[in-house]
């Protein structure tokens, strides 16, 4: 069963519309990541779902019940805010079961509960402080035990990591990702960044100006992005996307990439695209991601068709682990993530070579994925 | 909090800019200032203390050469008040504070309740009506007085009606609380500004939560809000205290006799044309008048200033 349906969702502001007819459908104990620039609708989708905002058309469903009109409190839902939301003037454990007071739950019984999260979560030695009292990830830790403390159908969380530092984010979230594996709780999370999205989600769908560009596990978001504002939107470095032209070669369509210094690179059409939906006019554009621009001798050994070229190299970034190059190919700079120790240096000529496996053409006119 | 750093930052590094003869310049003009404001305070002060021959035969600013708290004594429980038989200007000091009180109280919960829905509860033309609200705070004390009378005047028929068919007013027509529902309407265009600029700074997340959490209306404002608000709260009690005790005009309009409040009667006690003017106990009733305001003040400054600059400079 779905924990979660969403069925052409419309909310309008005036004759502003946020959110333009969405889809989407979330099983039980699955993480559904919605990601998107600022401004996209993704807090909206949240605070609808929620209950803190109403909506224009459409139906939300949980736990396979319409929750149309019903306040939030009945939704069978928790929600963990980007300031956390904790109540300044109570203990964490009065944070923790206020919601259980408002639905009159009788004092033993939200004794045991709040024991049993503060153990979950060890915030045990912390339930008599005050929220001023404590650290961001010990506030963090008592915003997700107020919401465990429900034990609802469905998480909702609202950019929960954004305000911490970089290294108690990483933390925070192997603790979310260790919470929904132990837990096997539903959750959708919002976020601006994709590699939280990546990293967490089983399931993400990207947003942008309120409509849906693509759902899909992280994989295929990653390795198939729908569209160009997809490709360029999800992964760090973002996709290289190059302007290019078909031709015809031996019968064969290829894909050309105009260089100024160097012969262009031709290259055969990525496999599993049909001849038939190649754009007439013979303009694409060429996507690949940067680590599949190597060294020639350290690509993939396992990619079935890989091309090699000559190129300048122009930058040079080490980065710790990898060394993105960065050399220019159709007068766009293109990104390769390579090995920390390659032996690259400014100025001079280097072998590079595309595996073209993981190679994408987009249509230009539409900026849909071929 | 930022308000705090602000007042004590900005002296700590203006010393060092300053010369000596600026110093003596600044911290003259200072002493020179308080020595001016202090003085009449001083005046009454010595003057409530001194037997009444001292104070017609000798110097107003010489030292009391007998001290006596007679004056005291008799302005609290034995003079004459206007043509009142009463004695004292106890009874209206009373009357003061079962006025002001309510009035206090009644008109700080309502501007908070006004700021909640104008700032976290927003309704269509919520922002007209608090435009409304905001014009009240500019209306003219004497400009209300007639139609206030006619208001009045038709609870006071109320009343009456009342009494005869159930020999109990139910307060209707009772010039104290004419006096707490003038006070409350006058106020709420105050109090509503005071509570809307605080609370259109605090985090609406926290409603979110506690209406996830199952909280209704009125459990979100007295359990999320109000224990928030200490600040404003305090500020508001202060403004609305000191203006509400001070009041003489709607005081005098609508409350007299026995049932004035203490500005009345001090103005009565004070501006009497009968017998000699007993300067030590006029002085004792002027400061008994002023003392809850004063009281208040320094109980509460601390929160009026912190209060004020909330929302003013962002913390």
């Amino acid at each position: 069963m779905n924990a979660l349906e969403i069925s052409a969702l419309r909310k309008r502001y005036g004759a502003l519309e946020i959110l333009k007819g969405i889809n989407l459908t979330l099983e039980e104990g699955g993480f559904l990541v919605l990601v998107g620039p600022s401004g996209c609708g993704k807090s909206t989708l949240l605070n609808t779902i929620a209950g803190l905002d109403n909506i224009s058309s459409g139906e939300i469903r949980i736990g396979g019940r319409s929750v149309n009109g019903l306040l939030p409190s009945k939704r069978d839902i928790a929600m963990v805010f980007q300031s956390y939301a904790l109540y300044p003037n109570m203990s964490v454990a009065e944070n923790i079961t206020f919601g259980m007071e408002m639905r009159g739950i009788p004092k033993p019984e939200r004794e045991r509960a709040v024991a049993d999260v503060a153990r979950k979560l060890q915030i045990e030695h912390l339930l008599t402080r005050r929220p001023s009292q404590l650290s961001g990830g010990q506030r963090q830790r008592v915003a997700m035990g107020r919401a465990l403390v429900r034990k609802p159908s469905v998480f909702l969380f609202d950019e929960p990591l954004s305000n911490l530092d970089a290294k108690l984010r990483v933390d925070m979230r192997v603790e979310i990702k260790r919470l929904h594996q132990t837990t096997g709780s539903t959750i959708v999370y919002v976020t601006h960044d994709q590699i939280e999205a990546m990293t967490l989600a089983t399931k993400i769908a990207v947003l942008r100006d309120g409509e849906l560009q693509q759902v899909g596990t992280p994989a295929e978001i990653y390795d198939e992005p729908a569209n160009l504002f997809v490709a360029d939107f999800m992964g760090s470095p973002a996709m290289n996307l190059i302007d290019a032209t078909l031709i015809k070669v031996a019968g064969e369509w290829m894909v050309r990439l105009e260089r100024k210094e160097h012969p262009p690179i031709v290259l055969p059409v990525p496999a599993g695209i049909a001849t038939d939906r190649l754009p007439a006019d013979g303009k694409v554009i060429f996507g690949i991601r940067p680590e599949a621009v190597n060294d020639s001798e350290s690509i993939d050994r396992k990619a079935k068709s890989v091309m090699k070229f000559e190129a300048t190299v122009e930058i040079v970034e080490p980065a710790g682990a990898d060394t993105f190059v960065v050399i220019h190919v159709a007068g766009k700079e293109l990104t390769a993530r390579m090995r920390s120790d390659t032996s690259v240096a400014v100025g001079e000529s280097h072998t590079f070579a595309f595996n073209l496996d993981k190679a994408v053409l987009f249509d230009p006119a539409t900026s849909r994925r071929l | 909090m930022s308000a705090g750093d602000l007042v004590t930052s900005a002296p700590g590094r203006e010393p060092a800019r300053h010369s000596l003869t600026t110093r003596i310049v600044i911290y003259g003009l200072l002493t020179l200032f308080a020595f001016i404001y202090l003085i009449p305070l001083v005046v009454m002060v010595m003057t409530s203390l001194k037997p009444l021959d001292e104070v017609t035969g000798g110097n107003m600013f010489a030292l009391p050469q007998r001290l006596t708290v007679e004056p005291w004594i008799k302005a609290w429980g034995e003079a004459r008040i206007g043509v009142s038989d009463t004695a004292g200007i106890n009874g209206y000091f009373f009357n003061s504070v079962k006025m002001v009180v309510p009035a206090v109280l009644i008109s700080t919960l309502l501007g908070a309740l006004n700021g909640f829905v104008l700032t976290k509860w927003h309704f269509p033309g919520h922002k007209i009506v608090f435009g409304m609200m905001l014009f009240a705070c500019f209306i003219p004390f004497q400009s209300v007085i007639i139609p206030m009378a006619v208001i009045l005047g038709g609870l006071g028929d109320i009343g009456r009606s009342l009494h005869d068919a159930t020999g109990y007013s139910f307060g209707f027509g009772n010039p104290t609380v004419n006096l707490v529902i003038v006070h409350v309407v006058y106020g709420l265009g105050f109090t509503t500004l005071f509570f809307r600029n605080y609370y259109e700074l605090f985090p609406t997340e926290l409603i979110k939560a506690a209406m996830i959490d199952g909280a209704r209306f009125f459990q979100i404002f007295r359990r999320i809000l109000l224990p928030n608000s200490t600040p404003i709260f305090i500020v508001t009690v202060i403004y609305q205290f000191t203006n509400i005790w001070n009041d003489f005009l709607f005081g005098s309009t609508f409350a007299a006799g026995d049932q004035a409040p203490m500005t009345v009667a001090l103005n009565n006690l004070v501006n009497t044309s009968t017998g000699v003017v007993e300067y030590n106990v006029n002085m004792a009733a002027a400061i008994i008048a002023a003392a809850p305001t004063l009281l208040v003040y320094i109980v509460g400054g601390r929160y009026f200033v912190r209060g004020l600059m909330a929302g003013a400079v962002k913390g």
